[in-house]
């Protein structure tokens, strides 16, 4: 049953957004979320939504599949809305009991509500079209020139790409050890939560155990592969950006500077 | 290709503060010689020293005492520890703990990517040695989602597309169901056979060792037996006396030539034991 699980549910289509580099997505990706916190006018969050909307559309990726993802924000949206709503202080316009509802906190609570959900689908969006592959090449590429401050850029880009390999193995582990542990009559179903909690305990450890036996053969098996670290590497895909990334690079520049002008403009709304 | 010389192999145990409190020894005094393009099957139950034997071949353990040559590579040398690596490809137990990539393709791509070679290069060598194991079809698949025996193809691809002179398998079969088996086995010798690449296996499924050219058999880290299938397989109560199985068929054999039957020893399949009864009956 875990076999199926994918790290930031990858979805298989060809579209053009599919096909960008991986470094634009991810640049990309932070720059429309900067811009989500650059706009503060509800003008803002429109442009920002269509230009969302527009990249939905060249997707490929089906609305209700991305709408699906957003249901697991739904209570933290509610909650950071009630709070924005109940205990902003201004002008009242509303009042129930110690509640009130002021115009500014019904303003904030509408502009942060619609900030987190295009943050989320505009970031659920890349990780939508990218593997996490082409995410860890992505990282490594654009966090390259730090290797001259002596940051471990390829370890860390090769160990975010084993422990991705390595979740699916060790789910499928622990759902084998779960059973084994049943089997044996330990109490995975109890609803107390210290119970719960030691439960846990022969869940852990051996899976801990595993975990370490696996990285040392995996280790052997890296070393007897001539695997000696980034310097003198070649790679089977590199990243090469084509006239696409360019043209995209620029249509991001173009939505940023928008962005600060609609931020630097006295607009009422 | 491979000529071991006196080899010892001392495991340093430490105490629970981590000070060394003795040495095992796992290998002690082996010396033997591989051909270029030979099968060679190395036999012998567990903590017989199987798996030290073929760590050394490929520079991931040091002799402690004697010394081993891959292909003319002195194994002591560190500055050819690269090169040795790459002549001596490694196959593990369990393909899960060596498949490195998340796609078949890239994760034969590891050894080249590894060694320098240009991307083109790489490519070429990838689409080879998936074919050479049959797992071509799979190459844009998730490891996770193949079998036992289709993953530890793909670690053979990984393998030979550094294009090793050698290949050692340590118990490639171990963890992997009767099909599985069959292909990996299958997989290794149309290698040895179409390509020239010697390969060392190690197994204690008797089965498999049949089709080898030679066989070593080792016990407490010496080497006690060797000859080709049929000479080590025709001393049945030697290999029993080991702790080892000698194929069914052989033993059957063994039995009914006890038991006063006219059969030959050392016979290794079901043909050849058809033919000597029929011998039998006339």
């Amino acid at each position: 049953m875990f076999k199926d699980i994918t790290l930031g549910q990858y979805y298989q289509t060809d579209s053009l957004l599919h096909r960008l580099d991986p470094r634009v997505k991810l640049v990309g990706t932070l720059v429309y979320i900067i811009s989500l916190f650059v706009v503060d006018s509800f003008t803002g969050y429109i442009l920002a939504g269509i230009f969302l909307v527009c990249m939905i559309r060249l997707s490929n990726v089906p609305v209700g599949f991305i709408v699906r993802g957003m249901r697991a924000i739904l209570i933290l949206l509610l909650i950071t809305m009630s709070f924005n709503l109940f205990l902003t202080p201004g002008e009242v316009i509303f009042r129930a009991g110690f509640l009130k509802i002021t115009k500014q906190g019904l303003s904030f609570a509408v502009k942060m509500a619609i900030r987190l959900s295009l943050l989320v689908i505009g970031s659920s969006l890349m990780t939508l079209t990218t593997t996490p592959n082409q995410l860890t090449d992505a990282i490594e590429s654009l966090l390259g020139p730090m290797k001259r401050f002596r940051v471990p850029v390829h370890e860390i880009a090769m160990m975010m790409s084993i422990a991705l390999r390595f979740i699916p193995i060790l789910m499928e582990e622990t759902d084998k050890i779960m059973k084994a542990q049943i089997a044996r009559g330990a109490d995975f179903e109890s609803k107390n939560l210290i119970k719960k909690m030691k439960s846990l305990v022969p869940l852990l450890v051996p899976l801990f155990i595993s975990a370490f036996r696996r990285a040392n053969d995996l280790a052997m098996a890296m070393e007897a592969r001539c695997y000696r670290g980034g310097a003198g590497r070649t790679k089977m895909k590199p990243l090469v950006y084509q006239g696409r990334d360019q043209a995209a690079y620029f249509v991001l520049v173009a939505f940023f500077a928008v962005c600060v002008v609609l931020r630097l403009a006295p607009i009422p709304f | 290709m491979i000529k071991i010389s006196k080899l010892v192999h001392d495991y340093i145990q430490r105490d629970e503060e981590g000070n060394p409190s003795g040495t095992v020894r796992a290998i002690d005094d082996v010396s033997l010689d591989v051909k270029p393009g030979q099968f060679i099957a190395i036999l012998g139950h567990n903590g017989s020293g199987k798996s030290t034997l073929a760590k050394h071949l490929n520079a991931l353990l040091f002799p402690t005492e004697g010394a081993v040559w891959v292909n003319g590579l002195d194994t002591r040398d560190r500055d050819l520890l690269w090169d040795v690596r790459q002549t001596a490809g490694m196959v593990f137990q369990n393909p899960d703990n060596q498949i490195i990539g998340q796609v078949v393709e890239e994760d034969v791509g590891f050894g080249p990517e590894n060694m320098g070679v240009p991307t083109e290069e790489i490519w070429k060598r990838v689409e080879e040695s998936l074919k050479a194991v049959s797992m071509y079809d799979y190459r844009k698949k998730s490891p996770n989602r193949l079998s036992g025996g289709q993953k530890q193809r793909v670690c053979i691809a990984g393998v030979i597309a550094m294009h090793p002179r050698c290949i050692v398998m340590d118990e490639p079969t171990a963890m992997l169901d009767p099909s599985g088996r069959a292909d990996v086995i299958r997989a290794a010798l149309d290698l040895n056979r179409n390509e020239g690449i010697t390969v060392i296996l190690i197994t204690h499924y008797m089965e498999e060792a049949i089709q080898a050219d030679h066989i070593f058999v080792m016990d407490k880290g010496k080497v006690t037996m060797q000859g080709s299938p049929r000479e080590v397989f025709s001393r049945v109560e030697e290999m029993q006396a080991l702790h080892l199985d000698v194929p069914q068929v052989t033993l059957l054999a063994h039995r009914l030539r006890q038991s006063g039957l006219a059969i030959p020893e050392g016979i290794l399949t079901k043909e050849e034991l058809a033919e000597a009864l029929r011998r039998c009956r006339q």
